[in-house]
């Protein structure tokens, strides 16, 4: 067991690397009252295209199988594990993203049994005919739930337009007609190649004792026999930089519009200290453009083109990566131009000062702070962090070192008419 | 439990709340205004924040004022509206970073409570009115955000049923208020009704964070004075009863149906069953142990989402999921048989001791984070009762089965709306 020291942030981290691949890490909270442990596998929607463990050739999988199989762990055949969860006064939960699949628990008392049902309950799945065929029903209702919100609409739609061969433009959950491909053999194979301990991270957050749980998981951990694990192979269609549509409008049943512009990002292919130097200059210059202080959001803002709605956002993983700024307005072209505009001020020679960037960077250092006063927080992030090969905790002195020519260099590069794209929702006549 | 000790002092025209806990890196202020819910009022109620947080005296603009809180490591300041029983309630958050953890030792909280102040008691105006621009733009995102309820069908239908449930009662309105009279509200009858607000509403400020009681005090002292005032209480309410069940359908365009169910509990925060009443929401709809979860969506397949939860001022529970079309009176009729069978007692006892559990863990996990804990404690301001955290969980855990059954049969079902769409009628 290692431990690492975050001497400004006064946190200690605890890690250990398993006998058979699994990385834990232990960071202790004093006077919380809850702990908060996740259990991730790298691997999420994306990941519909590999070779399975102990095979050969490439297979594609039904869309939405990685969510189906997600939903598919907590049954049992001797019953659900959320009614264990809950007996032990624990709130269990999971999620799947584009690239990660998580379970997690909270609780404020049984700790350590909560944990040996966390980590058992994913280590051993169940899944039967009959069960699969139940959940179509369930998943095709939380489908049919975001078909009718407009923001999901509206996101997914910009990834859509953005993104031509990849599959994060494929929806998380699928739809009603691919998961009725799902059986229970296609499940146990996507299970027994992405939830090997070595593609998997689990991290504690509360008001533990480290050495205690690391032993508790070393133990549990030795009672499972894993074979070595090949590295998995998983394949993407080659991707153009530029977008794949210029523009989508939606009609739905809403009163107001909304519109977001997206643009692609560059260099996905980065991982580690290049990724996270890249997304946080990205942020930055967001905030410099797009930021409630900014001059951008002001003018917008007074015209009536946005509302508190308006947000930005930078996501970028191995492999795909967009930003994202719109929100609801009253002249959804009209803000899809304007946007463009400030962006391309920017690409050409908007000149920000160093103050303006001083400002931003102590506006996300104190925001990061705020952050790491959540253990889910810290948990979730720490682990997306970990499977891109990045350090949460390198945040701070990464940001510290951004220049103005940083900032500059980001904006003449990524900045391009060919990688815009806009999605509409408008309302229906 | 320590983190919880509560200081109150009363200050010049407010009561001052200390917690003093080093779990946080930020400390938080968040300032409460109480009034009782009108028709009158409510629109201005929701206009007048955002008015006060968009521009200031010595922040004349947006980009001053925004810049400033980004200069101060990123200081939040965000507006939360809500109605608690018939009252409508204002919070002002603002969330600064602790200087500890930073290597700058600017004096933070002091600069927050001055922000505070500024935002509050400095306002923009000229003359006795508000500056005519933010008043104007501010109006218009207040029609929008009201309009926006629509977009949200969730949202929608839970508002909905409560203007068909409380017709005729202040708790049909919405916290945003009406979209008719927004039009109406100017610089100056707003500015006059900020004067009124500050001068009679039931004021509150809790400050939260690694912090010492004397210096907030000293500070609130210094930089937040009001007049003195007795704040306006709601005359008893009475229970409202209907003779008849309703049951109402609309028609929208949506793929999926949304089922709402409004009950009165007929009882608040403060009954001596109101613990009973917590557990019978938990074994009832609350979590993913609960019947209405086991039933309507584990076992029938009828849904993603189905709960129940509380409104624990005005005594109603809502009872939420979405289904498709052709399910409704299926979904109601399991719906109506778990009721039934919590009114006949029959759950087990381990779904109680499972409930207790689960319970106990979601207070303790609230107060875990600084909003959570405020909100837990303002309970005991909204209804003048000084029920300490603890006696929540010692209470919840004495709680027998025949008090639940008890609680159980005080339930009335009061309205069933559903959003349907248009092929299924």
């Amino acid at each position: 067991m290692e431990k690492i020291n975050f001497d400004q942030l006064q946190e200690e981290l605890y890690h250990e690397k398993m006998s058979n691949g699994l990385n834990v890490y232990i960071l202790p909270k004093k006077g919380f009252n809850k702990t908060f442990a996740t259990f991730t596998t790298k691997y999420g929607s994306i990941d519909n295209t590999f070779v399975p463990l102990e095979k050969e050739e490439y297979v594609k999988v039904p869309d939405g199988i990685a969510h189906f199989l997600e939903h598919k762990l907590f049954e049992k055949e001797d019953g659900d594990v959320f009614q264990q969860f809950s007996r032990q006064g624990a709130s269990a939960n999971a999620f799947t993203s584009f690239t990660r699949t998580a379970y997690l628990f909270s609780s404020t008392s049984d700790v350590e049994k909560n944990l040996e049902t966390l980590v058992d309950f994913v280590q051993d799945p169940y899944f039967s005919e009959k069960t699969v065929e139940k959940e179509k029903g369930i998943i095709g209702q939380e489908i049919t739930m975001y078909d009718d919100n407009p923001d999901w609409r509206l996101y997914f739609g910009l990834i859509q337009n953005l993104y031509q061969n990849h599959p994060v433009k494929i929806d998380i959950a699928g739809t009603i007609e691919s998961i009725s491909h799902i059986t229970k053999d296609l499940l146990y194979e996507c299970y027994n190649t992405f939830y090997h301990p070595s593609n998997m991270l689990l991290f504690i957050v509360g008001p533990v004792d480290p050495s205690k749980f690391m032993d508790q998981l070393r133990e549990n951990q030795a009672k499972k026999e894993y074979k070595e694990m090949p590295e998995i192979k998983r394949k993407f269609e080659d991707e153009p930089t530029q977008a794949a549509e210029q523009k989508q409008v939606l009609e739905m049943n809403v009163q107001t519009s909304k519109c977001l512009i997206g643009m692609k990002a560059l260099h996905v292919d980065q991982s580690g200290d290049d990724l996270l130097k890249n997304e946080l200059t990205m942020n930055v210059l967001l905030d410099l453009l797009f930021g409630k202080s900014s001059e951008n959001y002001n003018q917008l803002y007074n015209e009536g083109l946005i509302d508190e709605t308006f947000s930005y956002d930078y996501t970028q993983e191995q492999g795909f990566g967009f930003a994202m700024i719109g929100g609801d307005t009253e002249n959804p072209d009209k803000l899809a131009d304007q946007i463009k505009n400030m962006l391309f001020q920017a690409k050409n020679g908007t000149t920000f000062t160093e103050e303006q960037l001083d400002r931003a960077k102590k506006k996300k250092i104190g925001g990061f702070l705020r952050a790491v006063n959540s253990p889910e927080y810290i948990a979730n992030q720490f682990t997306r962090y970990a499977f891109n090969d990045m350090n949460l905790f390198d945040v701070v002195p990464t940001l510290e070192k951004i220049t103005l020519n940083d900032v500059k260099t980001m904006a003449s590069e990524v900045i391009s008419e060919e990688r815009f794209s806009v999605c509409q929702v408008i309302p229906k006549k | 439990m320590d983190s919880t000790a509560e200081k109150i002092t009363n200050m010049q025209g407010y009561k001052l709340h200390v917690i003093e806990t080093d779990k946080y890196k930020t400390n938080t202020f968040v300032w409460k205004m109480k009034a009782p819910l009108t028709k009158e009022d409510v629109t201005k109620r929701a206009l007048l924040p955002q008015v006060l947080q968009s521009s200031s005296a010595n922040y004349p603009t947006t980009t001053a004022l925004r810049s400033y809180l980004d200069e101060l490591y990123g200081a939040t300041l965000f507006i939360d509206l809500a109605k608690k029983s018939e009252y409508h309630i204002i919070s002002f958050t603002l969330e600064l970073a602790n200087e500890k953890f930073l290597s700058d030792p600017a004096p933070l909280l002091k600069r927050g409570f001055e922000l505070l102040s500024e935002v509050l008691s400095k306002p923009n105006v000229s003359g006795s009115a508000f500056e005519q621009e933010t008043v104007n733009k501010e109006k218009r995102t207040l029609k929008q955000r009201i309009q926006s309820v629509y977009d949200d069908k969730m949202r929608y239908s839970n508002v909905r049923l409560l203007q068909e449930m409380c017709k005729g009662e202040p708790y049909a309105l919405q916290v945003n208020g009406e979209a008719e009279d927004v039009e109406a509200i100017t610089p100056e009858n707003l500015y006059e009704y900020y004067i009124k607000a500050f001068a009679e509403d039931e004021m509150d400020l809790y400050v939260i964070g690694d912090v010492k009681e004397e210096e907030v005090k000293c500070l609130a002292n210094d930089l937040l004075r009001f007049e003195d005032r007795t704040p306006k209480k709601l005359e008893s309410t009475e229970l409202q009863k209907k003779e008849k069940v309703q049951e109402i359908k609309e028609e929208q365009d949506v793929k999926q149906g949304k089922l709402n169910i409004g009950y009165r509990t007929n009882i608040i925060y403060g009954d001596s069953d109101y613990f009973a009443l917590q557990l019978f929401n938990g074994i009832f709809g609350g979590f993913s142990h609960s019947k209405l979860f086991i039933n309507v969506r584990e076992k029938a397949s009828l849904a993603y989402y189905v709960s129940s939860r509380l409104e624990s001022h005005k005594g109603l529970m809502m009872v939420m999921s979405g289904i498709d079309l052709k399910n409704y009176d299926q979904a109601v009729g399991i719906i109506r048989d778990q009721l039934e069978a919590m009114k006949k007692g029959d759950f087990t006892d381990q779904e109680l001791v499972q409930t207790k559990a689960v319970i106990r863990n979601q207070i303790l996990e609230t107060i875990d984070t600084s909003r959570g804990l405020t909100e837990i404690l303002y309970h005991n301001v909204v209804a003048g009762k000084d029920i300490k955290l603890e006696q929540w969980i010692n209470d919840i855990e004495k709680t027998t089965k025949e008090e639940i059954v008890a609680v159980a049969n005080k339930i009335e079902l009061d309205t069933i709306y559903f959003l349907t769409g248009s092929e299924a009628v």
